[in-house]
Formats: C-alpha cells, sequence, structure tokens
C-alpha cells in the first residue's frame, strides 16, 4: 500500500475520523511485517489492539439459577432457626426466675427470727461502716476552724 | 428461551464483554466474575430479551455500568487494583519478543486514561463497534465520542512516542 496513503490515514485516525474500514487498513498495515521505519512508533498500538482482541472469556457461565434460590433458602432457614434459637433460651432462662411480688416464705417462726436478724445484723455492719468513712470528713472541718478561726 | 438457545445468543460476544469488563476492572479473576454475573442477570432477563433490538449492545451497557459501580465501590474502601496480568502468548518471532515489551507499556499506557476513553478505545479499536453503536451503549453521542476517541488515541501516541524515544513515560 502506498505509503502516504497510510501518512493521511493516520492523521485521519487520530482525528477520530477513520471509517471501519480504514481503521482495518491501517491495521492490517501495522500488523504485517513491514512498516516503514518513520511510522514504526506506530506498530506497539495497532498490535496490541489486535493482541487485545484475542483474548477470551473462559470461565463458565452459571446459568442455573436454582442453586441461588437454594442459597436464599438457606439463609431464611438459618436464620429461622437462629431466631428459634434465641426465643427458647429466653423463654427457658426468664421464664424460671422468681417473680418480682414472691420472694418465699419460712413456716418455722423461730427460723423466721433468726433469719431477719441476720439481715438486720448485715444491713446495720454495712451502715456502720459507711457512717465510719463519713466520719473522717471531721479531720477537715477540725483543720478548716484552725485556720478560719471564729 | 431456553438455556441452549440463550447460550446460542451469547456466545457471539461473551469475549467482548469480559475483554470490556477486563480493560475497566485489571485483574482476570474480577472479570471472569463482572462476565459470570451479567450474564447472569441476562438470563434472569430472558422473558423480555426478545424485545431488545440488539441483546449485545444491551450486554455492553449492563457490563459498563456493573464494572463502573465495582470500581465505585473499590475506590470507597481504598483497594488499589494492580495489574500483574499481562498475558504473553504467541511468541516465537523476534520481533515479537520485542513488541511484548511495548504491548506492556501500551496496557500502561491505557491504564492511565480516564474511564470513559478507556470505554471507548476498547470499544472502537478493539471491538470495532460502529459509532452509533457505541453511543448507544454508553447514552452518548456520536461526536462526543469522536472526540473523546481523537483525545484518548492522541494521548495514547504521545505516551508511545515517548516510551520510544526516551524508554520512560
Amino acid at each position: 500500500m502506498e505509503l502516504h496513503k497510510i501518512e493521511s490515514l493516520l492523521d485521519k485516525y487520530f482525528d477520530g475520523e477513520t471509517s471501519l474500514a480504514q481503521e482495518r487498513e491501517l491495521q492490517e498495515y501495522f500488523t504485517s511485517p513491514d512498516v516503514a521505519q518513520h511510522l514504526e512508533q506506530y506498530r506497539p498500538m495497532f498490535g496490541y489492539f489486535a493482541k487485545e482482541k484475542e483474548q477470551r472469556f473462559d470461565g463458565t457461565l452459571p446459568l442455573e439459577p436454582r442453586k441461588r434460590k437454594v442459597v436464599a433458602w438457606l439463609s431464611v432457614a438459618a436464620s429461622v432457626a437462629v431466631l428459634l434459637g434465641v426465643g427458647k433460651f429466653a423463654y427457658d432462662n426468664l421464664g424460671s426466675q422468681t417473680t418480682p411480688g414472691d420472694l418465699g416464705t419460712y413456716d418455722n417462726p423461730e427460723l423466721a427470727m433468726k433469719e431477719t436478724q441476720k439481715a438486720l445484723d448485715l444491713l446495720s455492719g454495712h451502715f456502720n461502716k459507711g457512717v465510719e468513712s463519713v466520719s473522717y470528713i471531721n479531720e477537715y472541718e477540725q483543720s478548716k476552724d484552725l485556720v478560719f478561726k471564729k | 428461551m431456553n438455556q441452549n438457545e440463550f447460550i446460542q445468543i451469547v456466545n457471539p460476544f461473551k469475549d467482548k464483554v469480559f475483554r470490556l469488563a477486563k480493560r475497566l476492572l485489571v485483574s482476570v479473576e474480577e472479570a471472569e466474575d463482572a462476565t459470570q454475573e451479567v450474564m447472569v442477570k441476562l438470563w434472569t432477563k430472558n422473558e423480555t430479551l426478545p424485545n431488545y433490538n440488539s441483546v449485545e449492545a444491551l450486554a455492553m451497557t449492563m457490563t459498563k455500568n456493573y464494572c463502573l459501580d465495582q470500581l465505585k465501590s473499590k475506590r470507597a474502601s481504598n483497594l488499589q487494583l494492580v495489574h500483574s496480568n499481562y498475558s504473553d502468548r504467541s511468541p516465537s518471532v523476534q520481533k515479537q519478543v520485542e513488541d511484548r515489551d511495548r504491548w506492556a507499556w501500551m496496557e500502561k499506557a491505557m491504564g492511565d486514561l480516564p474511564e470513559q476513553q478507556k470505554l471507548i478505545v476498547q470499544l472502537r479499536d478493539i471491538e470495532q463497534y460502529e459509532y452509533e453503536e457505541i453511543a448507544s451503549m454508553l447514552d452518548m453521542n456520536e461526536t462526543a465520542i469522536r472526540v473523546a476517541l481523537s483525545r484518548a488515541r492522541k494521548a495514547l501516541r504521545d505516551k508511545m512516542t515517548k516510551t520510544e524515544n526516551y524508554g520512560i513515560a
């Protein structure tokens, strides 16, 4: 093919004005073994385009819609199972706890007395401990009185 | 439409879908996933497929949209795509061995183009679609496509000339 034709085609090519047929001509020229020396720089471009067109998709096409449905149903089933599990757990554990009003009772008055005393002892013990630590505050009061004399 | 008919329709362009996806997503695995995804989507539409005048154009549009979505979510999660899969077949001739190096430069130069230009170069220079078809696939007008294509081709030329002359890009 005449060189000047290729050159003018190239100009048009870079301006986006070539037709597909002309672009094919260019590609043919540049993938042939004898490319003019000063056009050598364009060879990799057209060579690359031609090479890229040879890539093939070799994966498989997963066209089985049922599989996807099975997966969807599996997740539904799993979430139902989890819900049921949580529900049962809550039912068993929370249900066995005593209701707020029912705290149990004693049949023997003596035993009841003892237990009540024990409980009150415990309460007063803790209460005294609290009061003891509050007595430290008096220290502050004393040192304050030292500074601010009445 | 049964499966065989569907495969008959899809076979002629499934490689094109794959190549377009690979152009945008770079990695072969991602491109394969994208191709499968698009095909499955097409298959689920199979009742309405006969209503489209070009299933191929529809597939290419879907591929473009899917890949751009993928890229968007990739960028959001700060994942970087690395290209490490230049396919190298058909050696034998000395000249072709040299070419491989330059093809790698071309691949890099193409990778640096903006997404839209990548798409257009892929569709025109590699898949050789008519402007009209590209316009319908990308939902752009033909003039805009010509302008973008010309810009992209010149950018590629400039990059390649630089590489040729100084060995740098």
